[in-house]
């Protein structure tokens, strides 16, 4: 069986099911016969042709407005932002249609689209190549947010996602395309949705992150195990609808967190969970629940990147901060 | 002089403000009397309905309301050009075009009313159209998206979005026309240039001595007709949906007409325009001249101008009272619809709503 990296795992997803449902149609600019950018729908124009590959116009809002008209008409499409700094004009149809428009019909009218965007930092790229703006999504009520963080759960939930018979906003973590490869049968299972994955086991405090971040999260437990402490390491996967009920447990178990995120500290996803911790769990915990996040900046050009981007060693202080507490 | 490209736009009009017919190759439909009393009555109970919903706004029965007075030649006419397997994809006052394709008055009473099963239209052609888009020109974008969709799997289908002079400014509008063009998409753009957006006039919208020609930069048909002459508006869509269905491309149809009422019940117009501008465009408003032409065939007369309007005040109480005894929805339904399921973690917050529910009863 092949190793394949993340990208390599969205393109397989993407043409696993375009073989299998004749709905499912992908569009977006350069996705044709260029494979997209980053090369997500490389070989798809050649099998499934211009009907089903569609290149766009160079705008945006049309991608996005077109996404939500195809997909209430029984289209299953599978819309591509270039990069998650360009999707700001699909905001006002992805948050006033694609998120309201079975709401609004009491369920006449549904959007069972996919909306894919190369997603955060750390490759070295111009301006508006390296947002984390997941948050943004997060608030706007009928979506779902998912953000996979490894080449099997990017395959998995993205077939979940065209599946799902709602609009799902799928966030790719683009430092980590190509990072390594491993084992992804092309068997066409998904995984579930709405659900975090407890990706190590730890018994001391629980590490809570996603997409990128997850490689950051699972070295700095390897590092603390090294000094004799447990860390368990949840990746959300899902952030909206929220798995509260995991991370929950994880925290009743180990009584600290640590939530790890690439996007702004203030009003990132991660107050969410620490507001969920103190509304639901307060007296599980033994430390303050701590956030390991960007600033409250904008993510800097790429000379100043990785000064910005969250660190395996901030991961580790931050975790032994909650252990020194209690 | 080596041109590039040049342009023109056509101007079509059928029967004059007076209700003269300034044509003598009337249209096949036209020619058909009954049809045409048949279009004819359908403005008129357009018209009885908008004045009841503002009644019903006026005596605190009705939340905000968007009249239609004024725009009913150019709704009925576009609506009647459809076919049911067409797709309709309006903005929000679009009744006489809506009301045509099945749309129910007490289903606009309910969404004006503050209920969301004003949006679930109950018959057919209507129940596979859109529901009104409020925010400006984006209901264009879902109209192109229907069309490809149509396009993608073979089917003789168009798609038709409505918008107003001040939507034509929006760069969702021209992004539709763009992608039909781009695609040669089965979409007909009908812009109902009404000639106010709110308080500000179709001059301050554009440059360009009409819109339709909005639609040249991207390769459509365009044309202008007299918006308050209903065999011009039915004549012009119909041609524009026989082109898209033979796949002979998409078409921007510009429908001058004049908006009598203010923008919505919200609004007053008379902070922002002139008494005799209003009165002008009285004189040229769809119904009168419609009726004299019906009139001057034998089609049409008093008597029956007067049984109609009762027909249709009988049909509005009716609808007004189901309206009015529809009870409110359960306080779940606000999270029963938003996913095909409701996701466990949104079932506590409908729970605790619930239970606050049982409290209080």
């Amino acid at each position: 069986m092949a190793q394949i990296t993340l990208i390599q795992a969205v393109t397989q997803a993407l043409a696993w099911e375009m073989a299998h449902d004749d709905s499912v149609v992908v569009l977006g600019e350069d996705v044709g016969v260029n494979g997209g950018v980053f090369r997500a729908t490389q070989g798809l124009s050649e099998k499934f042709g211009e009907w089903r590959v569609i290149d766009t116009p160079l705008d945006e809002t049309t991608i996005a407005g077109v996404t939500v008209g195809l997909a209430t008409q029984g289209i299953k499409a599978i819309a591509e932002a270039q990069f998650e700094g360009f999707i700001y004009p699909m905001m006002e149809q992805i948050a006033c249609h694609a998120a309201r428009m079975r709401n609004r019909t009491r369920g006449r009218i549904t959007v069972p689209a996919v909306f894919r965007a190369p997603w955060g930092g750390g490759i070295h790229a111009p301006e508006h190549h390296s947002e984390a703006n997941e948050h943004l999504f997060t608030n706007i009520p009928g979506l779902r947010v998912v953000l996979p963080s490894s080449p099997a759960r990017a395959y998995g939930l993205l077939l979940a996602a065209i599946r799902d018979p709602d609009p799902v906003v799928f966030f790719e973590p683009k430092r980590i395309y190509r990072q390594y490869k491993e084992e992804v049968p092309d068997d066409g299972e998904a995984l579930p949705l709405d659900v975090c994955f407890v990706l190590r086991d730890g018994t001391d405090v629980t590490l809570v992150t996603w997409g990128a971040q997850v490689k950051e999260c699972l070295e700095a437990a390897d590092e603390l195990a090294g000094e004799g402490i447990s860390a368990e390491v949840i990746d959300v996967a899902t952030l909206t609808p929220l798995d509260f009920d995991t991370i929950a447990e994880s925290v009743h178990k180990t009584g600290r967190c640590v939530v790890v995120h690439e996007a702004p500290k203030t009003a990132g996803f991660g107050a969410e969970i620490a507001a969920r911790l103190a509304e639901e769990c307060l007296y599980d915990l033994l430390a303050p629940v701590e956030r390991v996040t960007g600033y409250d900046v904008h993510i800097p050009l790429y000379r100043l990147e990785t000064k910005y981007l969250p660190s395996t060693e901030r991961v580790v202080t931050a975790a032994k901060r909650t252990l020194a507490a209690s | 002089m080596t041109i590039a490209a040049k342009f023109e736009i056509e101007y079509l009009q059928y029967v004059d403000a007076t209700g003269k017919q300034v044509r003598k190759d009337l249209p096949k439909f036209a020619q058909d009397l009954e049809y045409m009393v048949k279009l004819y009555k359908l403005m008129v109970s357009t018209r009885v309905f908008d004045a009841k919903s503002i009644a019903l706004q006026r005596t605190g029965k009705l939340g905000t309301y968007a009249s239609c007075l004024g725009h009913e030649a150019a709704h009925v006419g576009l609506g009647s050009a459809m076919l049911p397997e067409d797709l309709l994809a309006v903005s929000y006052r679009e009744y006489g075009a809506q009301l045509y394709r099945g749309v129910q008055p007490r289903e606009v009473y309910m969404y004006w009313g503050g209920d969301e099963r004003g949006n679930d239209y109950q018959n057919e052609p209507a129940r596979h159209d859109f529901a009104w888009a409020v925010p400006i020109a984006t209901q264009c974008l879902h109209a192109a998206g229907a069309a490809l969709a149509f396009k993608i799997r073979g089917e003789k289908r168009v798609a038709v979005c409505t918008i107003g002079d001040g939507g034509s400014s929006k760069g969702d509008f021209m992004a539709a026309l763009n992608i039909t063009g781009a695609r040669n998409l089965p979409l007909v753009a009908v812009i109902v240039n009404n000639q106010w957006a709110i308080s500000v006039p179709r001059k301050i919208q554009s440059g360009g001595p009409t819109l339709a020609q909005k639609g040249i930069a991207a390769g459509l048909f365009c044309i202008q007709v007299d918006g308050n002459d209903i065999i011009a508006v039915r004549k012009a869509v119909g041609d524009a949906l026989d082109r898209a269905r033979n796949g002979e491309g998409g078409s921007v149809i510009e429908a001058v007409t004049y908006r009598l009422g203010d923008h919505t019940t919200a609004d007053d117009a008379r902070r922002y325009r002139g008494e005799e501008e209003v009165k002008e465009a009285w004189a040229r408003e769809p119904m009168i001249r419609m009726r004299k032409w019906l009139e001057d065939k034998g089609a049409w007369d008093d008597a029956k101008e007067t049984a109609w309007k009762a027909e249709c005040d009988e049909w509005m109480d009716k609808e007004v009272d189901a309206y009015l005894e529809t009870q409110p929805q359960p306080v779940s339904a606000m999270f029963d619809y938003l996913y095909a399921e409701v996701p466990a973690d949104l079932e506590k917050q409908r729970s605790y709503a619930l239970s606050l529910e049982a409290q209080a009863h």
